[in-house]
C-alpha cells in the first residue's frame, strides 16, 4: 500500500517538471517586454536596459528556467512586476479565502448532490427524480458566471439578503459557494443516482434482502457504500480544482483568492504572479488527483491488492 | 406424512409489463414436508425462481404475487407487511443464489456478512456473534475460518463463496432453505461438495430444502421429491423414486431422455424438440401441446388437470385421466387453471 503511493507521489514528479517548463515557455512566447509592462510607456531605454539586467531577463531562457525551478523549489516564485512583493507572499495571503469558499462549496454541493441523486434512485422514474435530475442538469450545464450573476442579482439585488460583493464576513461567502459548487452539485446528484441504480440491480443487494434487511437497510448498508466509491474519487478531484482557483466566482463576487490573483496577473501582464499562481494551482491538482487515486484503493479492497 | 414445513397453495405470480401480463407462476401448489429436500426442476425460465422469489417475498416490480397462499410453519406470510417479511427472512426462511461471484457485498470481510444476519436477528453481542460465525464456517466446511473471516469476496473462490452464502444462509438454523441453482456456476467437484453439505444439513440441523435445478441428476443425487415445472405450471410432481421409476409425464419423459448415458453410443444427443412458448404466447390448451410428441387432438384445445395417478404421483397430462381410473382431478385446481387461462 505504502509503495503503491510512493509510486504515485514519484510519477507525478514528471508531470510537475513539464507543467513548469510549458508555463515558462507560453509565458516567454507572448509578445511585450515585462519591464515596459512595469514602468509604464514612457520609460528611456537606460532605465529598460538596468532593470532587464538587475531581473536577469537578459540570460539565456535555459538559465532562467533553472533558477526559477530552484528558487520555487525553496519556495520562492518571485516577485511581482506590478506590485513588487514576492509572488509567495501574495498567494499565501489569497488562499486562506479561497479555502474558506472552497470548503464551504465543497459541503453545500455534495450534501445536496449526494441527498438529491440517493432520493432520485429510491425515487427513481418517478416525480422526485424527474425534478432532481432536471435540476441537476441544469447544474451540470449552466456555466459558473450565469449562475454567478443570477445569484447575485436575485438574492443580494433584488432581495438584499446578502452583499453583492467584496469579502466582508462569512455571510458574503454564501452565495459564491454556491455558485461555485452549483456544477458539483449537479454533477455528484447525477453520479450519485446511476450508481446506486446499478448497484441497487446487483446480485449482492438480492442477499442483503433474503437476510432479513429492510429496504433501508438494504441501501445505508450495502448499495450505499459500493455506489459512493467513484463519487468520493470525483470528489477529491472537485475540491482540487475548486480550491485551485474560482477564477469566475471569485471574479463576480470579488473574493480576494487564488482565482481572482491570476485574472490580475493576466490583466497587469505581471509573469512572475501568473507563473506562480498558474504553478501552485497545478500543484494543487496534482495532489487532488494523488488524493482521489489512494482514497479509492483504500476504500475499495479489490483495487488495494492490484500491484 | 411428516407435518409440512412449507406449502405453496395455488399460488400465481404474474409480471405486468408493457407487452402484457406475463403469467411466471401459475397455479401452482408445493409441500415441503420437515426434513426433506424438495427438487423444483425445470427449463429456463419455467417459473423456478419465480416461485422462490413468491415464498422469500422477494419478488420486485413488476412481479407479484396474484392469488394463492403460502404458508410458512402453518402461518400464512402471503400478506405480511415488508417489514414482517424481512424479520422472517433469514431467520425462519433463508435462500441462496447460482452465482456465488456476485451474491456476496464485495467491499465487505465475509465474515462481517454473516454476522450481519445473527445481528439482525438475535440480540447477541458481537463478540458472541463472531464466534458463531467461525463456529459456522467450520460447520460448512471452510478451511481455516478464523482466518477467513477476514477475507473479502475476491480473495475465495467459487466454492468457498458459496459456502459462505450457505453459512450466511443457516446461521440463523431456519426451517427452510431455498437453494437456487447452487451448484451451476461451480464444477462438479465442488457441486458434489455441496450437495453432500445440504444433506448433512438436512439430517443434523432438519432444516427442510427447496433445491431448484435444471439438472435431473442432482435431483436423483439429494432429493426426497420432486416437482417438474414447465411454463410457470407443475407438470408432473411425485416422490423421487417414484418419479424416476414410473415416469409419466412425456415432458419428464424428455428431460429423463436428454442426459447422455455413459454406456450408449450415439451420434446426435436428444434434445425436446422446438423452444419453450413465450409467456405471453402461450398455446390454447396443454402448454406443452406445441413440443409434446404425444400430443392427441384434445390438448390443443383444452388445459390437462393435475391427475393422481398413485398417491403422491400428480401429472398434468390427459394420458393419465384413464391411468388414474375413477381418480377425479381436484375440482379446485381444475378451476383455478381454467380461470388462469382466461385472465391471460
Amino acid at each position: 500500500m505504502l509503495k503503491k503511493i510512493i509510486k504515485r507521489i514519484l510519477i507525478s514528479i514528471p508531470v510537475l517538471i513539464g507543467v513548469v517548463l510549458v508555463i515558462f515557455i507560453m509565458l516567454r512566447i507572448v509578445p511585450g517586454n515585462p519591464i515596459v509592462t512595469m514602468l509604464g510607456e514612457h520609460v528611456n531605454q537606460q532605465t529598460i536596459d538596468k532593470l532587464t539586467v538587475e531581473m536577469g531577463l537578459d540570460q539565456p531562457a535555459y538559465v532562467q528556467f533553472f533558477k526559477y525551478v530552484w528558487n520555487a523549489l525553496h519556495g520562492d516564485f518571485g516577485t511581482s512586476y506590478r506590485m513588487n512583493r514576492s509572488v509567495t507572499q501574495m498567494i499565501m495571503d489569497a488562499f486562506p479565502y479561497t479555502v474558506k469558499l472552497s470548503i464551504l462549496a465543497a459541503l453545500i454541493s455534495w450534501t445536496i448532490g449526494v441527498v438529491a441523486g440517493v432520493v432520485a434512485a429510491i425515487r427513481q422514474n418517478r416525480i422526485l427524480d424527474r425534478l432532481f435530475m432536471g435540476t441537476a442538469l441544469l447544474g451540470v450545464s449552466m456555466p459558473i458566471f450565469m449562475a454567478a450573476l443570477l445569484l447575485q442579482y436575485v438574492f443580494a439585488y433584488k432581495l438584499q439578503l446578502f452583499p453583492i460583493s467584496g469579502y466582508e464576513g462569512f455571510s458574503a461567502l454564501i452565495l459564491p459557494a454556491i455558485a461555485l459548487g452549483w456544477n458539483s452539485a449537479g454533477s455528484i446528484a447525477r453520479m450519485t443516482r446511476s450508481n446506486l441504480v446499478e448497484v441497487m440491480q446487483d446480485d449482492f443487494i438480492r442477499t442483503a434482502r433474503a437476510k432479513g434487511r429492510t429496504e433501508a437497510g438494504v441501501i445505508v448498508f450495502h448499495a450505499l457504500k459500493n455506489a459512493l466509491l467513484p463519487v468520493v474519487t470525483m470528489m477529491a478531484i472537485q475540491i482540487s480544482s475548486m480550491l485551485s482557483g474560482a477564477v469566475l466566482t471569485e471574479s463576480v463576487f470579488g473574493i480576494p483568492g487564488i482565482g481572482r490573483l491570476a485574472v490580475n496577473a493576466i490583466e497587469n501582464r505581471d509573469m512572475p504572479l501568473l507563473q506562480g499562481t498558474v504553478l501552485f494551482t497545478t500543484v494543487l491538482i496534482i495532489i487532488g488527483n494523488l488524493v482521489a487515486d489512494i482514497l479509492y484503493s483504500v476504500l475499495d479492497p479489490r483495487i488495494r491488492e492490484v500491484k | 406424512m411428516a407435518e409440512n414445513v412449507l406449502e405453496i397453495r395455488h399460488l400465481k405470480t404474474q409480471f405486468f409489463t408493457r407487452k402484457g401480463v406475463l403469467p411466471a407462476v401459475d397455479d401452482v401448489s408445493i409441500e415441503v414436508p420437515a426434513g426433506k429436500i424438495v427438487g423444483l426442476v425445470g427449463e429456463s425460465g419455467c417459473g423456478k425462481s419465480m416461485t422462490a422469489m413468491s415464498v422469500m417475498g422477494l419478488l420486485r416490480h413488476p412481479g407479484k404475487v396474484v392469488a394463492g397462499e403460502i404458508l410458512l410453519c402453518g402461518r400464512d406470510i402471503t400478506h405480511l407487511s415488508p417489514r414482517e417479511l424481512a424479520k422472517i427472512r433469514g431467520s425462519e426462511m433463508s435462500m441462496i443464489f447460482q452465482e456465488p461471484m456476485t451474491s456476496l457485498n464485495p467491499v465487505t470481510i465475509v465474515g462481517k456478512q454473516v454476522e450481519e444476519t445473527i445481528l439482525l436477528h438475535e440480540k447477541c453481542s458481537r463478540a458472541e456473534a463472531k464466534k458463531r460465525v467461525i463456529q459456522i464456517f467450520q460447520e460448512v466446511g471452510i478451511p481455516e475460518a478464523e482466518k477467513r473471516y477476514n477475507a473479502y469476496p475476491h480473495q475465495l473462490s467459487g466454492g468457498l463463496r458459496q459456502r459462505v452464502m450457505i453459512a450466511m444462509a443457516m446461521v440463523c438454523r431456519p426451517k427452510l432453505l431455498i437453494a437456487d441453482e447452487p451448484t451451476t456456476a461451480l464444477d462438479v467437484t465442488i457441486e458434489a461438495q455441496i450437495l453432500e453439505l445440504f444433506k448433512k444439513l438436512r439430517d443434523e440441523i432438519g432444516t427442510s430444502i427447496i433445491l431448484i435445478t435444471h439438472n435431473m441428476g442432482v435431483v436423483a443425487e439429494v432429493c426426497d421429491y420432486v416437482y417438474v415445472m414447465y411454463t410457470g405450471q407443475v407438470m408432473e410432481q411425485a416422490e423421487t423414486f417414484e418419479l424416476f421409476a414410473n415416469t409419466r409425464h412425456p415432458y419428464t419423459k424428455g428431460l429423463l431422455r436428454s442426459i447422455p448415458k455413459l454406456d450408449e453410443k450415439t451420434d446426435r444427443l436428444y434434445t425436446i424438440k422446438g423452444v419453450v412458448p413465450n409467456l405471453l404466447h402461450l398455446p390454447a390448451g396443454c402448454n406443452f401441446s406445441t413440443r409434446c410428441g404425444e400430443c392427441m387432438e384434445r390438448c390443443g384445445k383444452e388445459q390437462p388437470p393435475l391427475y393422481e395417478v398413485s398417491p403422491g404421483h400428480k401429472v398434468r397430462c390427459f394420458l393419465c385421466q384413464g391411468a388414474c381410473g375413477t381418480a377425479a382431478p381436484e375440482p379446485e385446481t381444475l378451476r383455478a387453471a381454467e380461470t388462469g387461462k382466461e385472465g391471460v
